[in-house]
């Protein structure tokens, strides 16, 4: 009891006065082995619950496969009214993978964000930008209105009423031999610069571009 | 401990007295009809002998309730058997259950709802059992609250009650997605994105339960796994846990009871 209290405690356990100590041998075999067997059962449990939790969270970190897609020739597209197209943004999963998306041409006495050749065409995403419903253009009223919970959009998708924290996202747009096809999406902020595609409900305006950070699933 | 006296057996028609033995039967020796009728006990003695789970029964059966005791106290129960309605009936719908996307879920359900015997039948007691669930969930913890059984030494009784009301909502958002209907679909999108908007965290959140950046191939088949498999298995351990506390614990008298006073204390105060 007394060795429990000095100030500098042997390595040795038979210094210690542990009962069935060898002389020499720092650790007695009894604790070697409940370590040794605790261990084990460690390194046995983390061999299969490591891989199957990766498994798990591994699509957080993988970059999604997008594809150019053709949704009609040029002359279709007006400058001052949306056509609705569908694209298909996960293949495989048949209605569930597709999306409706608003099609215009570029018009440079409306348009004020950024011109390259990737928004010759503007292409705005039917996701509602509040929660993730499908928005329609209401061509009477110039709006985009979301049968939820009534968010409302104008022309150049920015909200004008109701919940929506962001305008709505946009779609990148190139022309290939005469075909207007639909790209990655990307998200806006209320000065329609380009942001990576955030979910709905996520503002990006001021502080919520941090707190909202892009995600490596999904980069501009 | 004086043994009690015993009650007067009613009175009986001679028609159905037992007979008295014969001479020569009640000499010790059994008939092939005597083991039969002991078949049951012998059984039973034959499994206590090897696991003694009779003390244990006993232990979780036989407890003292206090007074007052009424039936409230059974919503708990009812909660429990809600849960093993659901887990049945939610085995024998994953028999004819396909999680596929690209239509045949919807139609797997379909199939169960319109073609299958007794499948509207069981497919409603899953459907409208969750409601049931849910609000019973509530109504227990509505009780635990008001009557203040959540307090020393019940308060990791509490949060296990807890732990378990998020995982029964869990499996309410998972199993919405299911029947993959329309109402099913945009409620799951709506749902994914609400989890979402918790800052920091939400995207990658949201990330996880989808399976990737948009609805895709993987999360139904995510939903249908966690909804059939993780979280039931974890609600059954959690219930376990629940109810080894409460047999260990248990229960607390309503608030309204006042405790008795020991009979030197009424004597002083008269």
């Amino acid at each position: 009891m007394s060795d429990k209290h000095s100030q500098h405690k042997s390595r040795y356990t038979v210094d210690r006065q542990i009962p069935g100590a060898f002389d020499g041998e720092t650790v007695t075999r009894r604790r070697f082995m409940t370590v040794g067997s605790q261990a084990a059962g460690g390194i046995a449990a983390a061999s299969f619950l490591l891989p199957a939790l990766g498994f798990a969270i591994g699509p957080i970190f993988k970059e999604a496969p997008h594809d150019w897609e053709s949704v009609g020739p040029t002359d279709m597209f007006p400058d001052n009214n949306y056509v609705p197209t569908v694209v298909t943004l996960t293949p495989g999963v048949g209605e569930a993978g597709k999306t409706t998306v608003y099609v215009r041409k570029r018009n440079a006495s409306i348009d004020t964000d950024k011109s390259d050749k990737n928004s010759l065409f503007i292409a705005i995403s039917s996701r509602c930008a509040h929660l993730g419903c499908p928005v329609r253009w209401v061509d009477a009223a110039e709006r985009f209105i979301c049968p939820c919970h009534g968010g409302v959009y104008d022309l150049l998708g920015r909200r004008v009423g109701g919940p929506p924290v962001r305008p709505l996202d946009r779609f990148y747009t190139r022309v290939a031999r005469g075909e207007v096809q639909i790209g990655p999406r990307y998200s806006v902020n209320s000065e329609l610069e380009r942001f990576s595609p955030r979910d709905p409900g996520e503002p990006i305006d001021g502080i919520g571009q941090y707190m909202y950070p892009s995600r490596p699933s999904a980069r501009k | 401990m004086a043994r009690a006296p015993k009650l007067p057996a009613p009175p009986m028609p001679a028609a159905l007295k037992a007979p008295p033995p014969r001479p020569g039967e009640a000499n010790g020796k059994l008939t092939p009809a005597d083991h039969a009728k002991e078949a049951g006990a012998s059984v039973v003695d034959w499994v206590d002998e090897r696991t003694s789970l009779s003390g244990a029964a006993r232990w979780l059966m036989f407890r003292k309730v206090p007074k007052g005791t009424n039936w409230f106290y059974t919503l708990g129960s009812a909660t429990m058997f809600a849960f093993l309605s659901q887990a049945v009936t939610g085995v024998f719908l994953a028999m004819f259950y396909r999680p596929d996307p690209s239509g045949g879920a919807y139609e797997s359900i379909r199939h169960v709802t319109n073609e299958v015997f007794l499948g509207q039948f069981v497919r409603g007691m899953h459907k409208w059992g969750s409601s049931v669930m849910v609000i019973l969930v509530f109504l227990h913890m509505g009780r635990t609250f008001f009557f203040g059984a959540y307090k020393y030494p019940r308060e990791l009784n509490w949060v296990i009650g807890v732990v378990l009301l998020i995982l029964t909502m869990t499996m309410s958002f998972t199993g919405y997605l299911l029947p993959f209907d329309q109402r099913a679909y945009w409620a799951t999108i709506v749902g994914v994105n609400i989890n979402g908007t918790g800052p920091l965290l939400g995207p990658y959140l949201s990330d996880f339960l989808r399976g990737g950046p948009e609805f895709g191939a993987v999360t139904l088949s995510r939903f249908y796994a966690i909804h059939m498999l993780l979280v039931p298995g974890l609600l059954a351990a959690l219930i376990g846990a629940h109810l080894y506390l409460v047999a260990k614990l248990g229960t607390t008298a309503p608030p309204w009871l006042k405790a008795d006073k020991k009979a030197e204390l009424r004597e002083a105060e008269a």
